[in-house]
């Protein structure tokens, strides 16, 4: 009874999510969407946290070790790499319509 | 002392940390509707995201921090200086890599999942919640040492199964995304012909039928492994048979792919944060993954079976003979008088204009037409380059004015009353077969209606026909000129005409 009351409680976090991830991202424009993506790769490197967790357990064999290092790093890249690639990328969207707007202001 | 830690690592507080961590990531998410918003977006959900890492450390059992820390220092001396190096006109090769890695980040944690469930739901818990529950309801735990699934309940083995076929299929289907788009593997479909399907039909059952043999309590760690093997096969299989042009769709539905596994170990690790980063990608790559299908005029499992095959090439080869010597071919001299006594020109760029690094020679040539009080935009159709946005991130690269890249409907109604629209490099995404001719393979497929404008010029290398294999009606309009060459070179070359008239 109170098992079945947390996977009810994690499926509807993720039939919610699931609505919301789609009114978010809808809203975003095509020409986020380079972006979009290499953003959503740094959140699913969230993985790193399920590496993180069963690293924490006990009486851990070698391979799981290695196993759970690989997972822990490649978590970190998505992680790392996806947010600054994403930072470098959205940068250059946003400098755009300063310099224009301080031409028009030169103009006048 | 005592107390303030085990307020800390107390589940209620770690459980508010998780959702802080979420609600950062959908407010991030929904900075990335404009340009302005953006940078911060990306930020707030970065900051999500370093809650979310602190929560987990603070949550886990001890031991073993050297080697978290030695996984968290590989990462980053990898993934910092490929953020930080890659071109943008590389971006899509670094996108499927990226979602690669969380695909096979996925595989391997279901699999110590898998070693380690049967061992140790004892002292130490994966999911502790889950494990309290279990021991309240006076069901008995065998902490035997034996692998697999027997000790959890069902649906944990269930999300697990699901996550390690998903996650192998994305990291391996990404990895030749990567290979292809890196022209490591041609980029032509390579396909057992006929076979394929069959030999796909093959590998999933084969990996359900492992996945509900695991699931069931099977102990062998060798079906697992066999299972995860299986489904690396099918990544490759059908990842291999799709073409360049394919990719933007293949790319997303990847990235669906990850996401939704993502969230699928987050259920079987009774975590919160997991679930809703997962889905919540798993949602983006479905979004995008549906848009790029619609903006080809293909079904997704079309698309899966295979590229396109025969039919287009012997349309194209047709068409060849239809319109053989009615091309017009102009000099960029005689391009750039043309363009230089417009009042509107739309550029509509494609994978030509990445291929040739030409995006910044495109922005100085826009800038001798601004000098000239020459109006000028982007029109940029979905599916234009190998990922979706990727001419965005070109042109934005080159300094190019967010507000002068017209997506396709906003662009199409504007083409009528255009003096000039420049093709750089794009080819398919223009053809007006897919308007005009029924039996053409793209017929259908949303275009930009460049052939409406008064004019048109088109930068090629060659006449071959692009990834669809089809010849482009485009060309041979009398108000068509081509000028052959490099895009770089070519757009360069109008450029230095231009400023000597």
């Amino acid at each position: 009874m109170i098992l079945a009351s947390v996977l009810t409680t994690n499926l509807a976090i993720l039939v919610l999510a699931g609505f919301i991830g789609f009114v978010v991202i809808s809203k975003v424009p095509n020409t986020l969407h380079t972006p979009l993506m290499s953003g959503t790769n740094a959140i699913h490197g969230i993985v790193l946290l399920g590496g993180l967790l069963l690293l924490g357990l006990a009486e851990l064999g070698a391979l799981s070790k290695i196993l759970l290092v690989i997972a822990v790093a490649f978590g970190t890249i998505n992680i790392v790499g996806g947010f600054l690639v994403t930072d470098r990328m959205l940068e250059m969207f946003k400098s755009k319509p300063k310099p224009k707007a301080e031409d028009e202001e030169g103009h006048a | 002392m005592i107390l303030a830690t085990s307020f800390l690592q107390s589940e209620s507080f770690i459980y508010v940390l998780y959702i802080i961590a979420f609600a950062l990531f959908i407010q991030g998410l929904r900075g990335l509707a404009g340009p302005t918003t953006a940078v911060r977006g990306n930020r707030i959900a970065a900051v999500g995201m370093a809650i979310a890492v602190v929560a987990t450390l603070l949550d886990r059992g001890e031991g073993n921090w050297g080697l978290i820390a030695l996984g968290i220092a590989l990462g980053t001396a990898v993934g910092i200086p490929a953020a930080r190096n890659v071109k943008m006109t590389a971006m899509p090769q670094m996108v499927a890599l990226f979602n690669g890695v969380g695909g096979g980040a996925v595989a391997l944690i279901s699999w110590v999942e898998f070693r380690h469930h049967g061992s140790t739901y004892g002292e130490h818990t994966v999911s502790r919640t889950v494990h309290q529950v279990v021991g309240a309801g006076g069901e008995s735990i065998s902490v035997g040492h034996a692998v697999g699934f027997a000790a959890v309940p069902t649906y944990v083995a269930i999300f697990s199964v699901f996550a390690a076929i998903v996650g192998s299929i994305s990291f391996w289907g990404s990895n030749i995304a990567f290979g292809k788009l890196q022209e490591v593997i041609p980029g032509r479909p390579i396909s057992l012909g006929s076979a394929q399907q069959a030999v796909n039909g093959l590998l999933v059952v084969l990996a359900l039928a492992a996945g509900i043999d695991l699931i069931a309590g099977a102990h062998s760690e060798l079906l697992f492994i066999g299972m995860l093997i299986v489904a690396a096969l099918l990544g490759n299989a059908v990842v291999l048979p799709i073409g360049g042009a394919d990719m933007p769709v293949v790319i997303s539905l990847l990235n669906a792919f990850t996401g939704l596994s993502a969230a699928a170990t987050g259920i079987a690790l009774n975590n919160p944060a997991l679930i809703v980063a997962g889905m919540i990608v798993g949602a983006s790559g479905s979004i995008l993954t549906n848009l790029m299908a619609v903006a080809m005029n293909r079904s997704i499992p079309a698309i899966i079976a295979g590229g396109f095959g025969g039919g287009g090439a012997v349309a194209g080869a047709e068409g060849a003979g239809e319109h053989a010597g009615t091309v017009k071919s102009t000099s960029a001299q005689d391009a750039a008088i043309q363009l230089a006594y417009a009042s509107r020109v739309v550029i509509v760029p494609g994978y030509g204009m990445a291929v040739a690094q030409a995006q910044h020679a495109v922005r100085e040539l826009t800038k001798e037409l601004e000098k000239r009080q020459v109006d000028v935009s982007y029109a940029i159709h979905p599916v234009a380059g190998r990922m979706p946005g990727h001419m965005n991130v070109l042109l934005a690269e080159a300094d190019v004015p967010y507000d002068q890249l017209k997506e396709m409907d906003d662009a199409n109604p504007e083409f009528q009353r255009t003096d000039v629209s420049l093709v750089i490099g794009a080819n398919d995404v223009t053809n007006p077969a897919a308007k005009n001719t029924p039996s053409s393979p793209i017929y259908g497929m949303p275009i930009l209606e460049v052939s409406d404008s008064h004019s048109v010029i088109v930068i090629k290398r060659s006449m071959n026909p692009g990834f669809a294999g089809i010849e482009n009606e485009l060309y041979y309009d009398p108000k068509t000129s081509m000028l052959f060459g490099d895009a770089k070179s070519a757009v360069s070359e109008i450029a230095a005409e231009l400023a000597q008239i």
